[in-house]
């Protein structure tokens, strides 16, 4: 079952992007190394960065389709992205940065929801803190919190861990084998470093020089760091 | 010290109500030009620039001179204003107010637009992946986190068109009760024999109220500060 169909070109100054992958359920890997095109792939995934040409589809919603003239804005794709650097409202405590998702959109409100996400993130204790109260690890946890709450179609993760001490990353490690077994919600993964994605991934397309090297399992993980691939 | 007669007084209110009014009346345009200049690209925005700032380098009497030949009820922008929507500038308070806010805009532009552009790009694009149009995302992270520099603009707005002089009295007069503010009553005053006195009492209440716009402008701005980087 083919969740998310990508297939996208774009020229960003000297590198020439041309990405094509699919993504089924559970979570994809983005494996390369810096300045292969990955976060770029994923801002037009969220629609934040507009391809020259191509198309993107999300089960059977065309987001992007440049010889159609389809390009549904990022408000409008459902797709939760979770940043390298958190990008948290400082503005906001830490429960409103979590209900802003529902806020913007008009669903009403799910304590359900908001009582699972904080259980399987173990935020309870920071709702009512700033974000600049908290730790890298903790204010990774509420964007993916944050992101999971507007109930996403897909999960974009970018970097997430990259912030983070080696401390830090163990502690949020397990959290995300949870997300991906438990939330439902099919994820992409970006990220250079191998040994994170052999916890994460279950399946891995390599990105070098803005294109795909390869596609497979995640035995492609076993050669070490993406600079491997350099 | 406050034994200044009732004319006096009655600019003093005068004062306050064309600043409070000019202020308001000019923030929503202060916002989105203030938006404008700091997010968007387009042609003729230099020039945009220059007009809104040339109230400041420009003579008052130049600025009220142009306010009365074209919102006077001759002028172009006058006469259509008065016959379709009864809006009327001449010599009246509502003219006292426009310039003062004319006046007053450039002190406001600024800070807004400085503000604005310090806004974190990458925020606004969070709360786009989050399910918010471009207007929510002006509304709920945008504005929010350029506050401080709205409130610091909307004072110094006020401040000004508190002290203005020269565009008023030269686009609507100096009439007292209409058009007479705290400025044109000291210059009023200090043209009669006698008069020192009472110009001496009015200037001490405009002091106040000028020293009170600018700390309540550093408290407000201090205040919304602290909400925004948290803490």
């Amino acid at each position: 079952m083919s969740v998310l169909a990508v297939e996208v070109e774009k020229v960003l100054g000297t590198l020439k992007l041309a990405v094509r992958f699919q993504a089924a359920g559970g979570a994809t890997a983005l494996f390369g190394p810096s300045g292969a095109g990955k976060t770029s792939t994923v801002n037009m995934i969220a629609g934040l960065l507009r391809p020259d040409r191509g198309r993107i589809a999300l089960d059977d919603t065309v987001l992007f389709d440049a010889s159609a003239g389809i390009d549904v804005p990022p408000h409008r794709r459902r797709i939760g992205y979770v940043f390298q650097d958190g990008r948290l409202f400082p503005h906001l405590s830490v429960r409103q940065n979590l209900d802003y998702g529902r806020r913007m959109s008009g669903h009403p409100r799910d304590a359900g929801a908001l009582d699972r996400i904080i259980a399987l993130l173990d935020i309870g204790h920071l709702l009512e803190r700033r974000p600049r109260m908290l730790s890298g690890g903790e204010r990774q946890r509420i964007a993916i919190g944050r992101a999971l709450l507007m109930r996403p179609r897909l999960l974009l993760l970018d970097e997430p861990l990259a912030a983070l001490d080696a401390a830090r990353k163990r502690e949020i490690l397990p959290y995300l084998v949870r997300l991906r077994d438990e939330a439902g919600v099919p994820i992409v993964y970006v990220s250079h470093i191998a040994a994170e994605l052999a916890r994460i991934a279950t399946h891995v397309v390599c990105l070098n020089c803005g294109h795909v090297v390869a596609t497979d399992g995640v035995d492609l993980l076993k050669d070490g760091d993406a600079d491997a691939f350099a | 010290m406050f034994d200044i007669g009732p004319e006096q007084w009655t600019a003093v209110a005068l004062s306050l109500r064309v600043s409070v009014v000019a202020t308001a009346c000019a923030l929503p345009f202060g916002i989105a030009i203030g938006w404008l200049l700091a997010r968007r690209k387009f042609w003729g925005k230099t020039l945009l620039d220059g007009i809104v700032h040339l109230p400041l380098v420009l003579p008052p009497v130049v600025t009220g001179y142009l306010l009365l030949i074209s919102f006077g009820r001759r002028g172009p922008v006058g006469a259509f204003l008065y016959e379709h929507l009864g809006i009327v500038f001449s010599f009246r308070w509502t003219g006292a107010a426009l310039s003062c806010g004319v006046m007053g805009f450039p002190l406001m532009i600024r800070p807004i637009r400085l503000s604005i552009e310090a806004v974190d790009r990458r925020l606004e694009d969070a709360a786009a992946t989050l399910g918010a149009n471009r207007f929510l995302v002006f509304l709920t992270v945008t504005l929010p986190l350029a506050a401080p520099g709205v409130i610091a603009g909307t004072l110094l707005c006020f401040a000004r068109a508190l002290g203005e002089f020269g565009a008023t009295i030269t686009f609507v007069s100096n009439i007292p009760g209409e058009t007479q503010t705290i400025s044109a009553a000291i210059y009023t005053l200090t043209q009669i024999p006698g008069g020192d006195a009472a110009a001496g009492r009015l200037v001490v209440v405009a002091i106040m109220l000028s020293l009170a716009a600018l700390l309540a402008s550093e408290w407000f701005a201090r205040r919304a500060a602290l909400r925004v980087h948290g803490e």
